[in-house]
């Protein structure tokens, strides 16, 4: 009823607010032509050329944010469950329960997910071969006394091969940490400080759109005294090989740089820096969090020494994730995490069988799916994109041509960001990496490529994945286009775009 | 397993019961997106492997269930798992996703029912 009463009024209000727009005195024709824009900041009158449209500024109800009902979490952040728990608490009446069932499957509230960058579902398949792991098979894997131990270690040992075999590695260069976290700050922070205790070794070289984890274990050894060259990258996101040459230094121990860009998506010429390095006889390591069973990766033909993969990019469980290590040419690290040396001694600690055992299925299936999968999402995000593109002052952020298509980055341009994000709740978006996500401050991925502030706070990442339905998508691009222009409507900036005026002519005055 | 060894009939007929298995038991997965998923994948892997001619191929992929419906690209390990993971679903159902309603004849208070959105945007 509430919300009856205040659409009236807003109605209302609206009519008469438009009435004493088109009585006033000072409104000018709208085929006045306009002044040149200079002067416009020196004339500090300025009137509308053109009304906004009745009907622009209004939400599509048909494809309305509609998160205000019920929530699917309640007040205590509990999940709600429908099956359960609705019947439960309306135990005095059964109808209201049914009632209330009925209401919560009737039309979902969930959010679309599309922010695959960030992580991704749990595969079923995967799934099912942790669940018995974690109901009868509990043996630790190192126990070598008891038959329980045995089977763990054998279930660990099948998943390191699957894991060696996604990148074609041999299964004992495959050490289990927690994460690409894990295994960047091991590989740099490891192999400065072995080959930084003969003081010979005292530069790293990596780029400047890096992972957060990668930039800040460099500036932690920066600390302990190492020098670090932040190569700079092109426009398009890619670096440049002959600045890379340049860069490497006689005592340089170590070059890292990511083989796929988590909030850009561009696909760095991973095989030309592998051969460069081996060349040089440096260390490469790369971060392929977002690459590994994305695109075929082979670590021997790439002359990749260090790799960090992570478990949860390819519809695998949280909380695990593996660092390939070479043996020929060895490569040594100083370990992190000291103890029973289990992993080579790199990664002392007990590993988790079940979620060992779900990295290794996960890897197992997206080697058989990849050509299936990299398909369906090439054919979703070229229909995404292009559909993207087709709204005007749109642009899409990094190499178009080597980028890996399950990660779309597109500018809006005169549309804040983060109030589309406000707008699109019915869709799971991110505006860069989930790590800086909580702040405000533009993304430094985009602030590197030379985009300006506005572009980089207009930016929004899509991450298709394998269980993305096309039907998702084609309500993405309806919902996008209605908002962007809905927002667009209330931007006073857009009103001076559609007249003409060159924004960065405008002198602003200070206040 | 036990889901394989059941079928009955000819080959042609076995493979099209294992169609409508593979398609009916996807459909019981409570996510949208894995039911979805497990539907188009279904589909895409039986027309894929249309051409398998030869019957002992053919019986061999479906009888030897477990091991190599490769071709099909349907591994029977696959349908167990839907099997058993659509009741595990089933068991923690978490609520829909908003493009779900469409399909599953949602009130959009056209033919006067109710109509349960609200515009947004104004507070």
């Amino acid at each position: 009823m509430a919300n009856v009463a205040t659409t009236a009024l807003r109605r209302a209000s609206r009519l008469g607010l438009k009435q004493s727009i088109t009585t006033a005195p000072l409104r000018q024709s709208p085929h006045l032509p306009r002044l040149p824009a200079t002067t416009i900041s020196r004339t500090s009158r300025r009137s509308y050329v053109s009304e906004t449209k009745r009907g622009n500024a209004q939400v599509n109800v048909e494809t309305a944010i509609r998160l205000d009902k019920s929530n699917f979490m309640n007040e205590k952040g509990e999940l709600v469950m429908p099956g359960s728990a609705s019947a439960l608490s309306a135990a005095g009446s059964p109808v209201a329960g049914v009632l209330k069932e009925a209401k919560l499957l009737d039309e979902g509230q969930r959010p679309i997910y599309l922010d695959m960058q960030a992580t991704t579902p749990v595969d079923p398949r995967v799934l099912d071969a942790m669940l018995p792991f974690f109901v009868g098979v509990y043996g630790n894997p190192h126990s070598r006394t008891h038959a329980y131990g045995w089977e763990s270690e054998k279930a660990v040992e099948d998943a390191r091969s699957h894991v060696a075999n996604l990148i074609g590695a041999d299964p004992k260069e495959i050490i289990f940490t927690s994460g690409a976290t894990e295994s960047n700050n091991m590989s740099i922070k490891g192999v400065a400080r072995f080959f930084g205790r003969s003081g010979k070794k005292k530069h790293i070289v990596t780029s400047q759109t890096e992972h957060k984890c990668v930039l800040d274990s460099c500036r932690h050894l920066q600390d302990e005294g190492f020098e670090i060259t932040y190569l700079p990258v092109q426009s398009s996101g890619l670096i440049d090989m002959q600045q890379l040459e340049a860069a490497i230094r006689p005592d340089t121990a170590l070059v890292s740089i990511m083989a796929v860009n988590n909030e850009i998506g561009v696909i760095q010429p991973i095989e030309e820096i592998g051969k460069l390095c081996r060349q040089k006889g440096v260390f490469f390591h790369t971060d392929a969090a977002q690459a590994v069973g994305k695109i075929p990766l082979d670590v021997n033909a790439m002359n990749i020494d260090l790799m960090s993969i992570s478990s949860h990019k390819i519809y695998g469980p949280k909380g695990i994730g593996a660092c390939y290590v070479r043996r020929r040419p060895r490569v040594r690290i100083d370990p992190i995490i000291s103890g029973g040396g289990q992993e080579r001694g790199l990664r002392s600690g007990t590993i988790a069988p079940p979620l060992v055992v779900g990295f290794g299925e996960a890897c197992r299936i997206a080697k058989e799916d990849m050509g299936y999968d990299s398909k369906y999402i090439k054919s979703l995000s070229d229909r995404l994109l292009k559909g993207l593109l087709a709204m005007e002052h749109t642009s899409q952020n990094g190499d178009p041509n080597h980028f890996y298509p399950g990660c779309v980055n597109v500018s809006f341009a005169y549309v804040e960001g983060e109030s589309l994000l406000m707008a699109l709740k019915d869709i799971a978006l991110s505006s860069g990496s989930a790590c800086t996500s909580a702040s405000l401050e533009p993304s430094y991925v985009l602030r590197a490529l030379g985009n300006s502030d506005e572009s980089a706070h207009s930016s929004i990442r899509f991450g298709i994945g394998r269980f993305t339905s096309e039907q998702e998508i084609d309500y993405v691009l309806k919902a996008v286009q209605e908002r962007v222009t809905f927002l667009r409507e209330l931007s006073p900036l857009w009103e001076l775009v559609q007249e003409g005026i060159d924004l960065n002519t405008i002198e602003w005055s200070q206040h | 397993m036990s889901i394989v060894s059941a079928l009955k009939g000819d080959l042609p007929q076995q493979a099209r019961s294992l169609y409508r298995q593979l398609l009916r038991t996807g459909d019981k997965f409570q996510a949208y997106n894995f039911r979805e998923y497990a539907k188009r994948r279904t589909r895409d892997a039986f027309r894929e492997s249309k051409g398998v001619e030869d019957p002992r191929q053919i019986q061999d992929l479906i009888q030897k269930g477990l091991k190599d419906l490769e071709i099909m690209k349907v591994r029977t390990a696959f349908l167990a798992g839907i099997a058993r993971q659509t009741v595990v679903s089933q068991f923690y159902q978490i609520d829909r996703l908003v493009v779900e309603g469409g399909m599953s004849g949602k009130q959009k208070g056209s033919s006067g029912d109710r109509a349960r959105q609200k515009d947004t945007g104004w507070d």
